[in-house]
Parts: C-alpha cells; structure tokens; sequence
C-alpha cells in the first residue's frame, strides 16, 4: 500500500518538497549541535531541559488522544467513526516518531542511546518511558496498517488485531501517565510535585490531540476527496469541549493551592510564568496569550449553538491546539526550572539552532503523518469509500 | 493452515526483530538489574560536616580552586552565554539561598549575607539516582553518589530530579575551557553530566577530599555509620543543619552554622 | 527494458557510489602497521611484560579496559594489580600510557590502519613525550 504515497498531485509533492526542506535545514542544524554541542541551544545549568523534551512533552499528549476515537469506535461500536479512526491512529505514529526524535536530540550522547537498553532500570520513569512509546508506536502502526490493508481488500481484519485494539486503550492512558511522572516525582520542584499532573496532562491531551485532528480532517477535505463526514467532527467537538474544560478546571485547581496556601514554593513558578520575578519575564506575554486562546476557545465551544457551525468549531480548535502547545511546550517545563533551587532567575528561551532543530522534528512527523494520509486516503479513493455518509 | 509466502517473509522478520532484542535483555547480568536508591549501609556511609562559622572567602578559594583544578573542572568565562554553561562541583552561596527552608526576616544581616559552601550532599536517598535510566549515577556502598561518565547518555532527568542544583551538564567541549590540565585525572566530554565525588580516588589512596585538606579543618570528613568517628563527634555536640530536610532525601553534608554568635 | 535508460544509469551511478572505498585507494599500498614499543620507560624496564601478553592484548584490550572502567568506577575495586612482580594501575592513562606513552606510535598506528577511532582520549589523557 506504500506505493501509494508514490503518487499524487502537484500540491501533494510541493508540500513533500516544502517538508524535505525543512528536515533538510533541521539536519544541518543538528550537525552544527552534534559537533559543538548542546550549549548551542538555549538550555543552562538552571534550565535543564528545554524547547526539545517540552515539545516531547505536549506531542505525547496529541498521541495518546487518538484513544479518543479508538475507544466509542471499537469499545462502544460508534459507527459515525468508521472513517475517521485511522486519521487518529496514523497521527498516533506521527506523533511517536517526532517524540522520539525530540528526545534524540536532546540528549548529550545519543551514540549512547542502547545504554537505556542494555542496562534497563526500573526505578527509572525514563525507562518506562521509553518502553511504552516504543509499545505504542508499535501497536498503532501495526492495528492502522491492518485494518487500513483489510479494508483494502474489502474483508473482515484478522482476529488477532482486536486484542491488540483494546490492548491501545490503556496503553494510550499510559504513555501519557507515564510523561507526567516524569515530573510528578520529583522533589523539590513544587510546580510539578502535583498528584492532578496526569490527570492534567490527560485533560490537555484529549483537548489538543482531537483538536488538531479536527483541523487535519477538514483541511482533508479541502484539499481531497477525503471527507470526514458532518457528524463525526461534531462528535469530536464534544470530546475537545469537555476535556478542554476539565484542562481549564484543573489548571485553576492548581492555582487556587498555590495561592490559597500562599506557600512561596508553590506560588514562585505561577508569579515567574504570569507576572515576571524581579524584572525576569520573557515567558509572561506568551502565557498570557495562552490564558486568552483557551478563554476563547471556550466561549466558542461551550453554547451548542456556536460548536455545532463547523468555521466556529475549527477556529476553536486552532485556539485549544495553540492554548496547549504554549501551556504544555512553554509553560510546564520551563515553570519547573524557574526560579532554580537557590530562588534565583535564569531565564530559557530556544535559540536559532534550537528552533530549526525542532522545525525539523516537527517536519519529519507531518512528512510521516503526510504519506500515511496519502495511503489511507488513496486506498479509500479507489475503493470509492473515501466519503463518510455522516 | 495455509500460509502464502508473504506472511511467512512477515513472520520471519518479526521473528529475527524479536530475537534481536530479546537478546539484550538476556545478556543482561543479575548485578546491574537491581538497582536504586538507599542501598542498605553495609557499615558505611561517608558524609561530611562543615562548620562554616569562620570560613572565609580565602578558604572558599583555596577550597573550590584545589577542587577544581585536580579534576579538570573547566572555568567559563561569564561573559556572552558562557556562565549559562557554567560547571561547578564546589560553589558558595549565601545563607538564604543555601536554606531556603530556613529563612526568616528577622536573622541579622551577618547570617544572611554569610557564604557557605555547597556541594552535592551525596544523600542516602539520592532522587537523581532513582531517576537515571541507564544507571550512570549509582550509589556506591559507602554512601558515596557516584557518576559513571562512560555510560551518561545525557539526558539530564538527574539534573531535573536533584532538589540541590549540584549538578552541571557539559554543553560544550569542557578542553575548550581548561587553561591548565591536571594528566593524573581524565577531564570529561561533551554530553555527559558531572558532579562532586567525594574525591572517591583521593579516598582509595588514603587521602582525605581536596576540599577538606584546604578548609584549614573547618570541614571534616568520615564515616557517618561509625559511632566514633570524628563527624558524628561533632554532630552530637553541636546544632546541625541540613539542606531542604524535609525532601526526605537524607543528605550527608551536615552544616555548622552557629547561632549563639549572631544573639546579642 | 521498461526505462531500461533510467535503470542503467541508475545501476551505474550505484556502482561508481558502491566501489568507491575500493578504486579511490587503487595504487597506494597500506602499510602493515607497526605499533612501537619504544618508550623510555618500556627501555628501562628489566622485563619487558605487559598485565597480559601481547598477543591477548591485541585482541582484547577493549574488554581488558572495560572491565577495568567498571571494577574501578561502578565497584569500586582500585586496587593495584600484581603480574610479574609489577604492579599495574587499573587505568588507561595511569596505567597503560605510563608505559606505552607513545599513543601516536602505538595506539594510533594500529587505529588508523583499522579505521577506528575510539573516544578514549576524548576524556582520558594520552601522557604523550611526558606531556598531555
């Protein structure tokens, strides 16, 4: 079926050229870090870890919504997601792969990277990690291809895909828990040793995931013949309304026992991300705007009434993906290293290098999520089944 | 069952990717799996008390210098980003931001802007070894946290996970930045994260840590689990504090900051 | 041939990139490589052994150095080793280049015949004419 991804139109190449560019200027990039090291970046002694491990961080989350659509389609037999399933679980892939890129290029010595293998240790959240990302990607891969090949072959897909199916559903729920203890572990940094960091990062992640889905399956049926179907959308709507409120509810959960307690380990993280410290505020413009874009996306996604018009719902949904990214990519890493251990500021933002690194990451998972769409939505074109009748 | 010979070139890659990393795990030897925090105290834990009383800025130099210097530690310049880059095993900071746990408005300007000496507590319970992935900070049966640099993939979770900021990272090529070089002890390389070590090879030669030779007596270094020893002499006679307590990660450097010298 | 020009020219552009590592060396001659033993200290020793012989050690003196990196690292064990009535550091730079502190007559002559280069020196120092 890959030959598919062979063929196609001249926007479909341009856009294969456009993403090539961008993983081609990423890879330089990488060299120049790989020889001169990661000081190139933005990153210090205080801010350990930076644009690179924070975008691991938010793509993690948009890889484990598409249990979202994975479990009302096979758990609940909602037909209405039969045509949309597969979008979910190749964006699962798509956004594996740029996670674990992220973290290649994050580390000092990736040369090394077996270590994590050849000596596993289980006291280490980063081994885990590791194992169920690599389990997940596995797993989507293997259930997308599958069905996608059965389908293709208008049959029934083998038995043992099912298993595997409801196998991806705590698994997603996993890779997403194991991510937040990451942080959750921790002591002595009190803007993540917070028992709600899983369920926070699930909240966001079943807002964000969905909402980029959305984006991606009207933007398919703009430029294809691909069509999601008027239904489906308005279901995933749903799904991004509520989980963006229970996001909102828990961020303001976390606020209120940050200022309520009024403890200055706790409150430190907020007053550097919303107001500044002692003159340091490069990162407080950007949460704002984030404060503002989910804000907003709420007041478009709550009243039934404005959701159910599809331009509003997309509109929303490009506010949720930016709220998320800023809050997941910006604001939740970087809080936790400022102010450091001895209450002084060292301020982080990505540099030159940094950023065309992480352009190329990014590049490299739409050029995967690009050729997997190609195939499904070619398979379906041939078969004449690329239009839901929802 | 009939199988046509796709799935059975299927079948027989999967089997050879099976194989292959099953493998690893069975090359896997029973000593380096377990591993983890608070390895039980075979009789000892080495650990260190500072009496920081009537150390001064010449000792603090002579200290970190001697430190240093015989470990190849590189001094960035702080001028453009370099001090972002800055490694450090033995540093000195004020009383506020050595115990942040312990500040109130009222102590006399002499305590608050009184330097102390930092360093990594190498603590009984160390987060940054529950956290490494591959094992390259480890703690030793002494008590000692040590690094292992051959085997730090640099991904810096120890740093994340250290509540004491004692840790560095090398961003860059750290020969770049040594002026002088000692050739008894290897530098490090670019990517791997380094710290104190206790001088664990001075320590296997019967040396006492560098620092402690150039506190002028003022630190003072032994084993905690003996009874007799001269730290726990010092710690059952006199007020000791030690960093960010309540993290329950039983740091073994103990400070002497006084007290009765600042009332009145 | 269906694109039979494209196919040859493909084959041929394959083959010129393929062989390269082959016809770009055509005419010179690598020569055997002759690692030195003749350092001061090797001169003045009265039995000229090494902790194994040296056969053994050109075989395997990454494990030798492997399990000395990780008795003396991750476990501790710094003691001196006795062979011959010698003691020998467990160290590459404190030990092995005590000895052979020729590096580029010695390490790097088999090194660059082999085309490997090991990141030892990276961080361990090479005491080369008794200098760093």
């Amino acid at each position: 079926m890959l030959d598919k991804a062979l063929t196609g139109s001249k926007r479909y190449w341009t856009l294969i050229i456009v993403l090539l560019g961008f993983i081609g200027i990423g890879t330089l990039a990488y060299l120049h870090q790989f020889k001169n090291g990661l000081g190139v970046t933005g990153m210090s002694r205080d801010v350990s870890w930076g644009f690179y491990i924070s975008q691991f961080t938010f793509l993690v989350g948009v890889a484990a919504s598409a249990v979202m659509l994975v479990i009302p389609y096979y758990l609940h037999d909602y037909k209405k997601f039969s045509k949309i399933v597969i979008l979910g679980e190749f964006l699962a892939v798509a956004s594996v792969t740029m996670c674990m890129l992220f973290i290649f290029v994050d580390m000092g010595q990736p040369m090394r990277m077996m270590n994590v293998i050849l000596h596993p240790t289980p006291n280490s959240i980063l081994f885990w990690d590791a194992t169920v990302l690599n389990g997940y990607l596995f797993l989507n891969i293997i259930i997308g291809w599958t069905t996608l090949h059965a389908e293709k072959k208008q049959t029934a897909p083998p038995k043992w895909v099912k298993p595997l199916i409801y196998l991806s559903i705590p698994w997603a729920v996993s890779i997403h828990t194991v991510t937040a203890f990451l942080y959750a572990g921790i002591p002595g940094r009190h803007f993540w040793l917070t028992a709600i960091m899983a369920a926070r990062f699930l909240a966001s992640a079943f807002a964000g995931g969905p909402a980029l889905l959305i984006i991606l399956a009207l933007m398919l049926r703009k430029y294809t013949k691909f069509d999601p179907g008027k239904e489906p959308i308005q279901t995933i709507g749903k799904i991004v309304t509520y989980a963006m409120c229970a996001n909102v509810f828990f961020i303001l959960l976390e606020v209120f026992t940050a200022f309520y307690s009024q403890i200055p380990g706790h409150m430190h993280a907020f007053e550097y991300l919303f107001a500044g410290i002692e003159g340091h505020g490069k990162l407080v413009p950007l949460m704002w705007i984030s404060i503002i874009c989910a804000v907003g996306a709420l007041i478009m996604l709550v009243p039934p009434k404005i959701r159910s018009k599809e331009s509003n719902l997309v509109k929303a949904c490009v506010l949720v993906f930016i709220s998320l990214w800023i809050d997941k990519g910006f604001g939740l890493v970087i809080g936790g290293f400022v102010p450091n251990h001895f209450g002084t500021v060292t301020e982080y933002w990505p540099t030159l290098p940094e950023t065309a690194i992480t352009l190329g990451v990014w590049a490299t998972g739409f050029l995967v999520l690009t050729i997997l769409y190609k195939v499904a939505i070619s398979v379906r074109e041939e078969l004449g089944t690329a239009k839901s009748e929802y | 069952m009939s199988m046509d010979r796709r799935k059975f070139l299927k079948l027989l890659g999967l089997a050879g990717v099976g194989l292959g990393i099953g493998s690893d795990f069975v090359q896997m030897s029973p000593a380096e799996a377990s591993s983890g925090h608070g390895l039980p105290s075979s009789g000892e834990r080495l650990g260190m008390v500072i009496d920081a009383r009537n150390l001064t800025d010449e000792d603090f130099t002579r200290m970190i210098d001697a430190c240093h210097s015989i470990h190849n530690v590189p001094t960035l310049i702080p001028e453009k980003n370099d001090v972002k880059n800055e490694i450090k095993w033995l540093w000195t900071d004020t009383y506020n931001h050595t115990f942040p746990e312990q500040i109130n408005e009222y102590h006399p300007d002499s305590l608050r802007e009184k330097e102390f000496p930092l360093l990594c507590n190498h603590c009984d319970k160390p987060p940054c070894v529950r956290v490494c992935p591959t094992q390259a900070t480890f703690r030793s049966k002494n008590g000692i946290v040590a690094q292992d640099p051959h085997r730090c993939i640099g991904c810096r979770f120890c740093m994340a996970a250290c509540p004491y900021g004692s840790r560095s990272f090398n961003y860059v090529d750290p020969r770049l930045y040594l002026t002088k070089m000692n050739p008894d002890f290897p530098t490090r390389t670019m990517g791997v994260v380094e710290k104190c070590t206790f001088c664990v090879e001075r320590l296997a030669k019967g040396l006492q840590p560098a620092c402690v030779v150039e506190s002028g007596g003022a630190l003072v270094f032994g084993n905690l689990a003996d009874a007799h020893s001269e730290v726990r002499k010092i710690l059952s006679t006199h007020f000791t504090l030690r960093r960010k307590p309540t993290l329950g990660t039983m740091p073994s450097v103990f400070y002497v900051i006084g007290g009765e010298d600042y009332a009145g | 041939m269906y694109n039979g020009g494209k196919i040859i020219l493909g084959l041929i552009i394959f083959l010129a990139l393929a062989a390269f590592p082959f016809y770009s060396n055509l005419g010179g001659s690598a020569k055997k490589a002759m690692p030195s033993l003749d350092t001061p200290v090797i001169q003045q020793l009265a039995v000229k052994e090494c902790v194994k012989p040296g056969e053994y050690m050109k075989r395997e003196h990454m494990k030798v150095l492997d399990q000395w990196r990780d008795e003396v690292v991750r476990e501790g064990k710094r003691e001196k080793i006795q062979v011959g009535g010698r003691e020998f550091e467990k160290s590459l730079q404190n030990g092995c280049m005590a000895c052979h502190s020729n590096k580029e007559q010695f390490c790097t002559e088999c090194h660059s015949y082999a085309g490997v280069k090991p990141y030892c020196w990276d961080c361990h120092f090479s005491r080369e004419g008794g200098q760093i």
